[in-house]
């Protein structure tokens, strides 16, 4: 990959996060209700009013609060919690390792998954176990995450007993060291395997077809008429063709992996960005929401960025000469 | 091309450029007919339901949390209202916001796709701007914000997710478009001495459609699912039945009562089914 070419590419995401950030500014003025009243209170007068309307820049046509709402933004200052009394950058940095966590585990537990189970499945395709694999990867993207996570509570933690339904650790032992984090993991498993199987089930629908694809290409039948053993083709030919679809589309739904952990955050009380989400829409602390929304569609065109980068580092077809 | 949203159809040049017949192929497909027996199953739900069961959803009718019987064939909720007249009252809520959605989307997708495929040049790269933009934008935390700011209420759910989704639906539409364009059948069109609007109606819209479809199919799906999330979350309507609603009061009593948390969920996940298993076999070519 050339320098040149990763720095048009670098260049062609700038158009992008303005556009993030119009959107979010335009909400921000969109959203009813003066903003001098949350920050300076129902029953200040006229003066004290128009004083912080000119403190805080509010006097200023829109489109100059827009060039100071960016260059906010590019310190990192993406406004003031209403509710919190703090900079949300901090409110929500507090919850996000939380949410990395879980997201970051249902995440490496999809790809471990679908993967070997995309391979099975073109392996044996047309087959019983491909249309079984299949059926059930469809099944799984059909069901609503809060669905999955209430069967996950009453099979195994109210039925069997299995595992812990609430929150990230256990609050009653007071663990240190090892025993602290086996008991995180233990926390962690449930809420992870749920987010996990509807990514799992996108990635295998995805891994596979493109695996079918792979099997068709004519190095793969070179590398069969070589010889080669079944297994080395498999997984040393075919697989690194067939993964970089795969690629993009964990890169592309960062968004929804997202989404799904704030649902899956409030079944299991994880103390993450999700419940700091639904408590921001009860109490109205707009300031909070929009400082999730505009980290979530920039970590969304990062994802996207760096996928395009492992892609053409992948692909020699669309590799720079 | 980015795949954007995985299942998304594989509209390459492996099918032939002549007008696909949709229906048929779906009908040719066992899942194509599963999906069809499914959504007309749902569809009568949603437009039947309320005159399949004489029970309103919100009386009291039994004990509470009564376990599945023969008088209450899903069992009862806390409050002792039935859950399954619940369940066939919800599927209208569900169906009604999700077809909105799509309508929305559908209108907008057409649009921006055909236009920036069809004239290219400034008013192509515009769009694709606006579209790239939208498409990173986390739809989910749009829709808080806007009932943060707003209020909830079904109108403020259909109007953000119509206006937010389309992307998708508008790549495939001008990637389509830009495939076709050139195509032999069209440039024979053309020398036939067809007009602009009746290559545009006739020659490439009929060919445009059944990718489209296929996306709006799946959009159709994410939206039941995203009403039924909100619903759950708190943030739907609670004046009217609906999946989520009754998926969020069962969470409470998950370990009295697995009834509760079962049939709204089996019920989404049913519908959702449906329209996927649809969108699937519309995009596949029917030998396969």
């Amino acid at each position: 990959m050339s320098a040149r070419h990763l720095i048009r590419r670098l260049l062609q995401v700038i158009p992008r996060i303005l556009g993030i950030l119009l959107v979010s500014f335009t909400l921000v003025h969109l959203a009813p209700g003066d903003p001098i009243v949350a920050l300076a209170g129902e029953h200040g007068d006229a003066a004290y009013y128009a004083f912080m309307r000119q403190r805080f820049g509010l006097d200023q046509p829109l489109p100059h609060q827009f060039f100071t709402y960016l260059s906010r933004a590019a310190d990192g200052d993406l406004g003031f919690s209403y509710v919190y009394g703090r900079s949300t950058i901090a409110v929500i940095g507090e919850r996000l390792p939380a949410t990395l966590l879980l997201t970051g585990s249902a995440l490496l537990l999809a790809i471990g998954g679908a993967i070997p189970l995309a391979v099975l499945a073109a392996r044996r395709s047309p087959g019983k176990l491909d249309s079984g694999l299949t059926g059930v990867a469809l099944g799984l993207y059909s069901m609503p995450t809060f669905w999955i996570a209430q069967l996950a509570v009453l099979g195994f933690a109210h039925h069997l007993g299995l595992f812990p339904v609430e929150g990230m650790s256990d609050a009653r032992a007071n663990l240190r060291g090892w025993a602290s984090v086996s008991d995180v993991a233990r926390h962690l498993f449930l809420p992870a395997l749920v987010l996990a199987s509807h990514e799992m089930a996108v990635l295998l629908r995805v891994a596979r077809a493109s695996m079918l694809q792979a099997l068709r290409m004519d190095h793969v039948r070179t590398a069969h008429a070589k010889g080669l053993h079944d297994q080395r083709v498999l997984w040393c030919h075919a697989l690194p063709h067939a993964l970089l679809p795969v690629i993009s589309v964990v890169g592309a739904r960062i968004g929804q992996l997202l989404t799904g952990a704030v649902v899956v955050e409030i079944v299991f009380g994880w103390p993450g960005i999700g419940r700091l989400m639904l408590a921001g829409v009860q109490a109205r602390d707009i300031p909070v929401l929009l400082g999730l929304f505009t980290l979530t569609a920039l970590t969304v065109t990062v994802a996207n960025l760096l996928t395009d980068f492992v892609q053409m580092r992948q692909d020699a077809r669309i590799r720079p000469a | 091309m980015r795949a954007s949203d995985p299942p998304e159809p594989q509209a390459g040049p492996a099918h032939s450029t002549i007008r696909r017949r949709v229906l048929p192929n779906i009908l040719a497909q066992p899942r194509g007919r599963a999906g069809v027996l499914l959504c007309v199953l749902v569809s009568l739900i949603a437009v039947a339901g309320p005159v399949m069961t004489s029970v309103d959803p919100f009386a009291l009718t039994g004990a509470a949390l009564s376990a599945p019987s023969r008088a209450h064939l899903m069992g009862t909720d806390a409050l002792g209202r039935d859950v399954l007249s619940g369940v066939l009252w919800g599927a209208r809520a569900s169906m009604a916001v999700a077809l909105s959605v799509c309508l929305l989307t559908f209108a907008c997708g057409m649009f921006v796709g055909l236009l920036g495929g069809y004239s290219g040049g400034m008013i192509d790269a515009m769009l694709t701007w606006i579209t790239e933009t939208l498409q990173v934008i986390p739809r989910f935390f749009l829709l808080i914000i806007a009932f943060a700011a707003f209020g909830t209420g079904l109108d403020r759910l259909v109007l953000t997710l119509g206006m937010t989704s389309w992307p998708t639906l508008a790549r495939v539409v001008r990637g389509e478009v830009l495939r076709l364009r050139h195509a032999d059948f069209v440039t024979a069109a053309i020398v036939g001495g067809a007009t602009p609007r009746r290559v545009f109606y006739r020659t490439l819209m009929p060919n445009v459609l059944p990718a489209a479809l296929a996306v709006v199919g799946l959009l159709f799906g994410q939206a039941l699912l995203i009403e039924a999330s909100l619903g759950f979350l708190g943030l739907g309507d609670p004046g009217t039945m609906s999946w989520g609603l009754q998926a969020a009061q069962a969470h409470a009593y998950l370990r009295q009562a697995w009834w509760l948390a079962l049939f709204p969920g089996f019920a989404i996940s049913v519908a959702v089914l449906g329209v996927n298993l649809l969108a699937d076999a519309a995009v596949r070519p029917s030998s396969a």
